[in-house]
């Protein structure tokens, strides 16, 4: 069979876009249920009215996201069992348990509260909404790590033996499949760069109604919370990236080898800035790079052995027997180069922004400004100039995309790096497919889903513009008299409900 | 009885808690145009189902995870084995959820229209088709000696499980137009009431052809005794629904899904999906389960949780207990 159309190959492309188009979503949704909590919060601890415009209007966007990353989501659920048969039979015993916990745990907190969250306005005492919306927040939570840890266990299994009659991995040790570094970096580094998304966000669309001077107070107050978000969850990614580095150098070598492009091992071994290379013939044409830099993110040492592409290959195929044992190298490359470079610009715009926004600190006192104003952007002694203020907001605005494409490449970097392995070491990704669907079959659902996914794109990007054009809603006489008993007051039986559908 | 025939129960009433809850969002998506006269009309059954409907669809992912986590055979073989049919679902319940979310958010009407149009439709089509794949899984499909599905679509349309598809279309909107009258108030839900009736005569005739089919051609003592559960939980539905007693309609006509999916796991067991080929190769509750050690954990698991979500989500049904007409939809969006 052709190999471009070969179902595995099909069962893959399939899964790349039904998976990162879901991941566009998950790391809002995190991000965005902890930051309108957050906000809420405020408002009932301080009556601030600004803090509950606030509150509604980052609320609306992050229900327009969970939409759509509810609705992918069922698709994650359902897809081993479609595209990946005998993955599904192989691993069941144990990548089924902590899917099961997902949704058991996690999936019931989010739908459930979610519910409660958005139409109990005028159903709940205000503690209790709030409480609401924090469940949803700790859903989101819950569910990444059990997704992650599962995810981990294809990096890099442990808890398990073989069952060479069944055929198949059969858990011993649950715990260690909850608890290995791999899932506890993993969930470390996914949580970071999706508060690194959400404080992105709300950075960025502040920052275009603070460009055209509108909704002063709520954009003031978001800015702000979304640089200190986006600063903290950067160095939180930066950080939890390197410690994930050092884990995969440990498990998956030929992954981190693949990412630097290093063909031969070397001590010390460089950082590569840009490499061009022959894949077939194992070398690079073209190479820029930091001596040792590489072996000290390895390891922690300067002149360390760092082993490369070939050596790996030739020591899996010891191991394993004849074959090829790398992935796709520019792929793995690039990918490294994207996840990294998007995710660092977005933080260097974030330091950049809350320095040029400072409050108080080193800021000329007549350059401060109050609450309902625009703050002033200041370099050093003097205010930017308006086209240079100008500038920045824009910059800002499109510094929303960054962390996104950080985090799909971060993924396809880390999944096409372990290849051709599903489960590293154990079970290889054409050994995974179903073997009784047809190439017809998947190239239906392949195409389905897509040209959907398409649509529902258009539909989502263009409902989003408009409610972030349309700015915090004016608060109504129901909004700041929110009923004191559970089920709401009956003081009027026939007021229409706060929210409907 | 052994830890693998506690999670086929355990599967079974996930099955039962998804069709009991999803079962009547589904009847009020297939009533938006087969009850509502206006556009307040269907709005206020959308509504009634609002902030309770995402929740309902977790039982089916967690029926899914479940069924992954303590029998992976029988995951892998009904998924792949039923491709298409499930494609199709799939996409229904996508579309369907951001219907939900998306319909009010802009005040166009070709937009709402539109919205409505796939409420329905992604309603009425997964209404129709889990009644399919589940009188197939009864039925026997062609499952080989590697445990694999290898029939075709077409071999998942016959007339019985296109029966079975009808039963769980109109019992669902039965159910949905039950709990309409329940959760209305105004003229829409004297008109659901009637309507329920109509619906229930309906159901009843094609339920009780498609149940004693089914205790004829593979039932035993216990199938029977749910079938007759079932069949008297309907009936009484239908009456007390005349009798407008709109609370004891619902849970008898909740009843009649339970003793129903009941009675069809009934018949399966132990056999998870049994093989039309050969009955040696049937996927059971032993061949296609987990270890010991995996559905330990999974127990203790669902022990803790699953109770806590019954909990909250009664809750969720206690907050929104009020009855909602068109009076309390507001034209904002």
């Amino acid at each position: 069979m052709d190999l471009a159309l070969a179902p595995e190959t099909l069962a893959r492309w399939q899964f790349g876009i039904t998976t990162v188009y879901h991941f566009l979503f998950v790391p809002l949704t995190i991000s965005l249920a902890a930051l309108t909590a957050g906000l809420q919060t405020a408002w009932v601890r301080t009556e601030k009215e600004k803090y509950l415009r606030a509150t509604k209007f980052w609320g609306k966007l992050f229900l327009i996201n969970i939409a759509m990353g509810v609705v992918t989501g069922i698709v994650q659920e359902f897809q081993f069992g479609m595209n990946w048969s005998d993955y599904s039979r192989f691993v069941g015993d144990i990548f089924g348990a902590p899917l099961a916990f997902e949704a058991l745990i996690a999936f019931f907190f989010e739908s459930t509260f979610i519910g409660l969250w958005i139409f109990g306005w005028d159903k709940l005492p205000k503690k209790i909404h709030l409480a609401c919306i924090w469940m949803v927040s700790l859903g989101t939570v819950l569910s990444a790590y059990f997704i992650l840890a599962a995810n981990s266990w294809m990096q890099h299994p442990v808890g398990y033996r073989m069952n060479e009659e069944r055929g198949r991995a059969e858990l011993t040790d649950f715990w260690r499949v909850l608890t290995q570094d791999t899932a506890l970096t993993q969930f470390f580094h996914t949580i970071t760069a999706a508060f690194l998304v959400g404080g992105a966000f709300m950075v960025g669309i502040s920052a275009f109604h603070l460009a055209r001077k509108k909704h002063i107070p709520v954009m003031r107050s978001s800015l702000r919370v979304g640089l200190v978000v986006m600063i903290i969850a950067g160095m939180g990614t930066a950080l939890s990236g390197d410690m994930l580095g050092k884990v995969m150098f440990k498990q998956q070598p030929m992954k981190m080898a693949a990412a630097e492009a290093l063909w031969d091992g070397e001590a010390p071994a460089p950082f590569s800035v840009f490499a061009y290379g022959d894949v077939d013939k194992g070398h690079n044409k073209v190479a820029i790079e930091i001596p040792g830099l590489l072996s000290f993110l390895a390891n922690n040492d300067f002149d360390s052995f760092v082993p490369g592409i070939n050596d790996v290959n030739k020591a899996e195929q010891e191991k394993f027997g004849p074959g090829d044992y790398r992935p796709n190298i520019p792929v793995a490359y690039w990918g490294f180069r994207w996840m990294i470079g998007f995710g660092m610009a977005s933080l260097g715009i974030g330091v950049l922004g809350l320095w040029l926004t400072r409050k108080r600190f080193l800021l000329p006192p007549g350059l401060r400004t109050g609450e309902d104003e625009v703050p002033h952007l200041v370099l050093f002694k003097k205010a930017l100039s308006p086209k240079f203020s100008q500038l920045y907001w824009l910059v800002a605005l499109w510094t929303m995309c960054f962390p996104l494409l950080a985090n799909s490449w971060g993924w396809i970097f880390t999944e096409m790096g372990r290849q051709p392995w599903v489960v590293y070491g154990v079970l290889r990704t054409r050994d995974a497919v179903s073997p009784n669907v047809s190439q017809g079959e998947v190239l239906t659902s392949m195409i389905g889903f897509t040209l959907l996914y398409a649509v529902l794109a258009v539909i989502e990007v263009r409902l989003m513009v408009k409610y972030v054009k349309a700015g915090p809603p004016e608060l109504t006489e129901a909004d700041l008299n929110p009923p004191t008993k559970v089920g709401g007051d009956d003081k009027n039986a026939d007021r229409p409900m706060a929210f409907s559908y | 009885m052994q830890l693998h025939d506690v999670w086929f129960v355990l599967i079974a009433v996930l099955w039962i808690g998804y069709f009991f809850l999803e079962g009547f969002d589904f009847g009020i998506g297939v009533l938006t145009k087969l009850l509502a006269r206006d556009r307040a009309e269907k709005r206020v059954l959308i509504n009634t189902i609002g902030p309770v409907w995402d929740g309902n669809e977790v039982w089916l992912l967690t029926a899914g995870g479940a069924t992954f986590a303590a029998f992976p055979e029988w995951y892998a073989t009904l998924f792949s084995g039923f491709y298409l049919p499930l494609l199709l679902i799939l996409i229904c319940l996508i579309i369907r959820g951001v219907a939900f979310e998306y319909r009010h958010k802009r005040s166009e009407d070709r937009w709402q229209t539109n919205w409505e149009h796939a409420i329905f439709w992604t309603s009425l089509i997964p209404a129709f088709l889990w009644g399919v794949a589940f009188a197939n899984i009864v039925r026997g499909v062609k499952i080989d000696q590697h445990l694999e599905y290898v029939g075709s679509l077409f071999d998942l349309l016959n007339v019985y499980s296109l029966l079975g598809g009808l039963v769980t279309l109109t019992l669902f909107t039965f159910h949905g137009a039950v709990f309409a009258s329940l959760k209305t108030v105004g003229d829409i839900r004297d008109r659901s009431r009637a309507l329920a009736t109509r619906l229930g005569v309906v159901t009843a005739v094609l339920a009780l052809a498609f149940l004693i089919w089914t205790q004829v051609s593979r039932g035993d003592g216990g199938s029977l005794i749910a079938m007759v559960v079932a069949v008297a939980a309907l009936v009484a539905a239908i009456g007390f629904n005349l009798a407008g007693r709109e609370g004891w309609s619902f849970a008898l006509s909740g009843i009649t899904i339970a003793a129903a999916v009941a009675m069809l796991f009934l018949t399966l067991f132990p056999n998870v999906m049994p093989s039309s080929l050969n009955e040696a190769w049937n996927l059971t509750v032993t061949n296609a389960s987990s270890t010991p050690y995996t559905l330990k954990i999974m127990t203790w698991c669902a022990g803790v949780a699953a109770p806590l979500v019954m909990l909250y989500q009664g809750w969720t049904y206690w907050v929104f207990r009020k009855r909602i007409g068109t009076q309390h939809i507001a034209d904002a969006h």
